[in-house]
């Protein structure tokens, strides 16, 4: 199958790159970062801030299966319309440190677009973390419980 | 022995995949890893086993205890490791796309 999603990550660097492009015109992509309602769909989140704008900032709030709640957020330094955002993320009650992340949005034809992520990490250590963390995916439980432990570490 | 085989072998287990996601986090003994696993203890220490056999996991005594931590080194050598987060995203953007199809569509009506 075609890998539309592409991933570089270069040894002993704190940052990546995610680029991918779209079957869509930039203004049905960036409308999909910009709306609440449509962010909450495909991110499968509950969103409970979104201000879009410089000085802005967000709260994502996800419920797993276990009905354990997880809360994502960031603040929002750059925000330009269908071009660019620039923010911080945060996966909250874990001991991981925020990352930074640029955002750009490009056309590519009338009805293509792409979008680059470039992200970065406090250090490399945490990036390498990050990256192994979607091995969690199908066992939840270990998951919740590493949101258990780190609670308890605050 | 095919070392590089079995590290993929000891990835493809989720308890084991469970147990290297808890470690990421933080160094754990490995009763403290036991306790957030419903299988039983000597089966955790097993998996424990196969994970230090193959370097994904390095023991550090600690006083008395024993502490399990990610041996980040033998995880980059998977080639793929990199392969669930990519996924995850692709995932994700596949959604968008699907979402953002059928709003074209309704907002043409």
């Amino acid at each position: 199958m075609e890998q539309k999603t592409r991933i570089n990550a270069v040894d002993g660097r704190q940052e990546i790159t995610i680029t991918r492009e779209f079957d869509l015109p930039l203004s049905l992509l960036f409308k999909a970062y910009e709306a609440p309602e449509i962010v909450a769909q495909w991110m499968g989140t509950k969103v409970i801030k979104l201000d879009n704008k410089k000085h802005g900032s967000y709260i994502f709030e996800t419920t797993d299966p276990r009905g354990n709640k997880h809360i994502f957020s960031g603040v929002i330094h750059e925000f330009v319309p269908e071009s660019k955002i620039t923010r911080t993320f945060e996966m909250e009650q874990t001991p991981f440190d925020p990352q930074l992340e640029f955002l750009e949005f490009e056309p590519l034809s009338e009805t293509r677009s792409k979008l680059t992520m470039h992200v970065i990490y406090r250090s490399v250590a945490l990036r390498d973390q990050i990256l192994q963390l979607p091995f969690a995916q199908g066992i939840n439980m270990a998951h919740n419980r590493l949101q258990d432990i780190a609670s308890k570490l605050k | 022995m095919n070392l590089r085989r079995d590290v993929f072998q000891a990835i493809a287990d989720p308890t084991r995949r469970g147990i290297l996601l808890l470690v990421a986090a933080q160094s754990m003994t490995a009763g403290a890893i036991a306790s957030n696993f419903d299988t039983a203890r000597p089966t955790v220490s097993k998996h424990l086993q196969i994970l230090t056999e193959c370097e994904l996991l390095k023991q550090e005594q600690n006083g008395r205890e024993v502490y399990y931590h990610l041996n980040p080194q033998k995880m980059k050598e998977i080639a793929d490791f990199i392969e669930p987060f990519r996924t995850m995203w692709e995932d994700r953007f596949n959604k968008l796309e699907d979402i953002m199809k059928n709003y074209k569509q309704n907002d043409s009506k």
